[in-house]
C-alpha cells in the first residue's frame, strides 16, 4: 500500500486527519492518568498538611468572610466589609466586583461610609 | 483489511460525502467551528468543573472527621475547653482536641486573612507563617514584619518566619499561621475557649452515630461530619457549573435549531442527487451510510475539535476563559495548576450529546427521500 | 430479452391530478438491438423507459427481464439487477457537482466496492476511449455540454451492464456532436450492447445505427 500522502484520496485524507485527532482523544486520558501520577507526591503532601493544620475548606473563596470556609458556621452576613464580594448565590455569583474593589485596582479602598446603600 | 470491499466501500462513500461537503466549502466549516466551539465551551466547563471537584474531594479527604461547633442563640461561638471532657466519655471517640481560627481584615489589601493555630509543629511566639499567594499579595518574604492590629487597636508586629509551599496554595492561600498565645493575645480569647472542636472516631463507619451522640450530650452543638463538608463542595462546583450551563444553554439551543434545520432540511439538490445515485445503482442502505458517514464526519470532528480545544485551554491555560466563574474570584487569589482528571463517562456523556443527534437529523430525512423510487430525475 | 406485459403507469393517483402516463403498453425488446422510443412530449416514452429499466414500478402490468418478473422483487434484489443490467445516460446528464469526472464515472461502482487501482484504470479506459482523459480530474461541473454527456456515457458503463438507457440524448446537443453520439452508439452496438432510447429527434431515429423506433403517443402505442 502506498502510504504517501499525495496518492490518499480527499475522503482518505480526512479519515487520516480524523485517526489523528482520535489518537490525540485517546492521549488526554493517557495524559491525564500520568499527570495524576506525576501529581500523587504533592497530593499527599497537602493531604498531610490538611490534616496538620485541621483544614476544612479550601482557599478558593477568600473574597469574603462568610464565603471563605463554606463548610463551617454562620457568623457571618454579607458585605461585612467587602461589599463589592461575589455571593455564591445567583444574584450575586456573575457580576463583578465595581472597578474600586477589583484585585490589585490603584486606588485605595472607599470607606464602606461612601458606597451607595 | 484495507482490500475488504466492505473497507474499500467505506473509503468510497466518505469520499463521495467528503467531495460533497467541499462543495459549500465555506458553508460547511463555518458550521464545524461553531459546532466544534459549543463542544468546545461545554466541555471546559466539564473539565474544570470535574478537575475541581475531584481536587476538593481528594485534598478535603483527611479533613477532620467530626468538627463541633458552639451555637448560642443561632450563632457561631466560642467553645469552652470543658466541652472536650465531656465529649471524650462519648462512645466511639478516639480523640477531641481544640481549634483556634479566625479572620483578619487588612484594609491595606482590602483581604480577608485565615488566621490560625496549627494543630502541631506551631510557630515560635512573635513569628507568623504565610501562605504563598498572602506572601505575594503582600510582598512578604522570610525575616519581614506583618503588623497587624489586636483586639484593642494595638498594633501586633510578627516576623515571618516562612512561607507555606506553593504547590498547596489551594489550602493556604490566605492562611497565617500563628501560635496559640499569640493568638490568644491578638483577639483576646481567654484561656479555656476555643474556635470549635475536633474529633477522631475510633471506627470510620460510625462518624454519623458518633455525631447523633454529639448532639445528644451537647445540645448547644452542631457537629459537622467530613460527608458534609465534601458533599458541600461537590454541590458547590456542581451548582457554579450548573449556572454557567443554564447561561450556556441559549446558545445551545440556538446552536441545536440551526443544527437541525441545517441537518435534516433536504435541499432539492440534494434530493435529486439521492435520485441519481439510486438510479446508477446504489441501494437505500448506501445512501444512508453516505449521509450517515456525513453526519459523523461533521460531528465527531467537532466533538474532537472542542473537546481537544478544552482540554488545552483547561489544563494548558488554566481556563482563562471562564474560570473566574466557576472559581469565584478574590484578592487572595490561590495560583494552582489543576491536575488534568478526565471522567469517561462525562466525556463519554458529552460525546453521545454531541454526535448522536446530528447524526441522526442527517439520516431521518435521507430516509424518506431514498425509499421513494428513483424515477423522480426522470421527470423535471 | 425485456417484456412488458399491459403495463400502466399512473402517478398521484387517487388525487384529483391522477395522470396516467403508460397505458397499457406490451412491448419486446430484444438483446443487441437498439431502439428508439419515438413521441412527443408528453406520450409517456420517458416513463415508460424508467419503467423497463426497473427505476419504477408500473402500476399494473408485468415487466419481465431475461424471463423473470421483476415487478414482485424487493427493491435491494431490484437494485442489484439494475446495477449490473442497465446503464443511464439522463437528459441533464446528472453528473454530481464537486466530484471530479473520473470519480463521477466511478460513482456506480462504490457500493461494490471494487478495488481503488482496478475502478481507477477501469474509469480510465472509458474516459480515454470517449476522449475525455485529459478532463478526468476537472469537476463535473466545468464539462461543456458534449463533454458531460460522454462523461454520463462513461458513467452508465462503468459496471458494464448489458443495456444502456439514454433519455433524450441528442436533446442539448448540436448537429456536429449529435453526429458524434451516433459514432458513440455504434460502437457501443459493435460491443454487442443493447440500446434503448427516447427521443423526438429525426437525426436520431432516422439514423442507420437504430434497428428499431416504437411510436407513443397519450401512452399508447402507435
Amino acid at each position: 500500500m502506498n502510504l504517501s500522502l499525495k496518492a490518499l484520496s480527499r475522503g482518505e485524507r480526512v479519515l487520516l486527519a480524523g485517526l489523528v485527532l482520535l489518537a490525540s482523544f485517546a492521549g488526554t486520558f493517557i495524559h491525564a492518568g500520568l499527570a495524576a501520577s506525576r501529581a500523587e507526591h504533592t497530593a499527599a503532601a497537602n493531604r498531610a498538611l490538611t490534616s496538620r493544620l485541621a483544614l476544612t475548606d479550601l482557599a478558593l473563596f477568600t473574597e469574603a468572610r462568610y464565603t471563605r470556609h463554606r463548610s463551617q458556621a454562620d457568623l457571618h452576613a454579607a458585605f461585612q466589609d467587602h461589599p463589592g464580594a461575589l455571593e455564591h448565590f445567583p444574584t450575586g455569583s456573575l457580576a463583578g466586583p465595581p472597578p474600586y474593589r477589583a484585585p490589585h485596582a490603584e486606588q485605595p479602598v472607599v470607606p464602606e461610609a461612601a458606597l451607595p446603600r | 483489511m484495507p482490500n475488504n470491499p466492505w473497507f474499500q466501500r467505506q473509503r468510497y462513500l466518505v469520499d463521495f460525502t467528503v467531495g460533497a461537503l467541499a462543495r459549500r466549502k465555506g458553508r460547511n466549516l463555518a458550521l464545524l467551528a461553531v459546532y466544534a466551539l459549543i463542544v468546545f465551551v461545554l466541555a471546559s466547563v466539564l473539565l474544570f468543573s470535574q478537575a475541581l471537584r475531584h481536587e476538593a474531594a481528594m485534598l478535603l479527604s483527611s479533613a477532620p472527621e467530626v468538627t463541633v461547633q458552639r451555637m448560642v442563640a443561632g450563632r457561631h461561638d466560642l467553645v469552652p475547653a470543658a466541652y472536650l471532657d465531656r465529649l471524650a466519655k462519648v462512645r466511639g471517640v478516639a480523640d477531641g482536641r481544640g481549634r483556634l481560627w479566625g479572620y483578619y481584615y487588612d484594609p491595606s489589601v482590602a483581604a480577608n486573612y485565615t488566621l490560625l493555630v496549627p494543630m502541631s509543629d506551631p510557630p515560635p511566639p512573635g513569628k507568623v507563617r504565610v501562605g504563598a499567594t498572602l506572601a505575594r499579595t503582600r510582598g512578604l518574604g522570610v525575616g519581614d514584619v506583618l503588623s497587624l492590629r489586636s483586639h484593642e487597636g494595638h498594633p501586633f508586629p510578627f516576623t515571618v518566619d516562612g512561607t507555606l509551599s506553593s504547590e498547596s496554595a489551594l489550602l493556604t492561600a490566605d492562611l497565617v499561621l500563628v501560635c496559640e498565645q499569640d493568638f490568644r493575645a491578638l483577639f483576646g480569647i481567654p484561656a479555656g475557649l476555643y474556635t470549635d472542636l475536633i474529633l477522631t472516631v475510633r471506627n470510620p463507619r460510625e462518624v454519623t452515630k458518633v455525631a447523633e451522640k454529639v448532639l445528644r450530650t451537647l445540645p448547644d452543638t452542631r457537629p459537622i461530619v467530613r460527608d458534609d463538608i465534601l458533599r458541600t463542595y461537590a454541590a458547590l462546583f456542581d451548582w457554579r457549573e450548573g449556572m454557567v450551563m443554564v447561561l450556556l444553554s441559549g446558545a445551545v439551543l440556538a446552536f441545536i435549531i440551526f443544527a437541525w434545520d441545517k441537518a435534516s432540511g433536504l435541499s432539492a439538490e440534494e434530493r435529486r442527487e439521492i435520485g441519481v445515485l439510486k438510479a446508477i445503482g446504489w441501494e437505500t442502505s448506501d445512501i444512508m451510510a453516505m449521509k450517515l458517514w456525513e453526519g459523523l464526519l461533521v460531528s465527531v470532528f467537532a466533538f474532537l475539535l472542542g473537546y481537544l480545544a478544552a482540554y488545552l485551554h483547561v489544563f494548558g491555560f488554566g481556563a482563562s476563559l471562564f474560570g473566574p466563574v466557576l472559581k469565584g474570584w478574590s484578592v487572595l487569589y490561590p495560583q494552582f495548576e489543576l491536575t488534568p482528571r478526565v471522567d469517561g463517562f462525562q466525556v463519554f456523556t458529552l460525546f453521545f450529546l454531541s454526535v448522536f443527534p446530528y447524526a441522526l437529523a442527517t439520516i431521518v430525512p435521507v430516509w424518506r427521500a431514498a425509499i421513494a423510487d428513483p424515477d423522480v430525475v426522470m421527470r423535471q | 430479452m425485456i417484456e412488458l406485459v399491459d403495463v400502466r403507469k399512473a402517478f398521484n393517483q387517487g388525487q384529483h391530478n391522477e395522470l396516467w402516463a403508460v397505458r397499457g403498453v406490451t412491448l419486446r425488446l430484444e438483446a443487441n438491438c437498439t431502439t428508439v422510443l419515438r413521441g412527443p412530449s408528453g406520450s409517456g416514452k420517458t416513463t415508460l423507459l424508467t419503467l423497463i429499466g426497473c427505476l419504477a414500478r408500473p402500476t399494473s402490468g408485468r415487466v419481465r427481464l431475461r424471463g423473470r418478473d421483476v415487478s414482485g422483487m424487493t427493491e435491494r434484489f431490484l437494485t442489484g439487477l439494475r446495477r449490473q443490467t442497465f446503464g443511464f445516460v439522463f437528459q441533464q446528464f446528472n453528473l454530481v457537482r464537486g466530484l471530479t469526472v473520473e470519480e463521477n464515472v466511478m460513482l456506480p461502482a462504490y457500493p461494490l466496492g471494487v478495488s481503488r487501482p482496478e475502478l481507477r484504470r477501469r474509469a480510465h479506459n472509458l474516459l480515454e476511449s470517449l476522449d475525455l482523459a485529459p478532463h478526468a480530474q476537472a469537476r463535473a461541473e466545468w464539462l461543456s455540454g458534449g463533454q458531460a454527456q460522454r462523461a454520463a456515457i462513461a458513467r452508465a458503463l462503468v459496471n458494464d451492464p448489458a443495456v444502456i438507457l439514454a433519455d433524450e440524448p441528442t436533446a442539448n446537443l448540436d448537429t456536429d456532436l449529435s453526429h458524434r453520439f451516433l459514432d458513440i452508439v455504434r460502437d457501443l452496438k459493435r460491443k454487442g450492447k443493447t440500446l434503448i432510447m427516447t427521443s423526438h429527434d429525426p437525426l436520431l431515429y432516422q439514423a442507420p445505427e437504430v434497428d428499431r423506433v416504437i411510436g407513443l403517443r397519450d401512452g399508447h402505442l402507435d
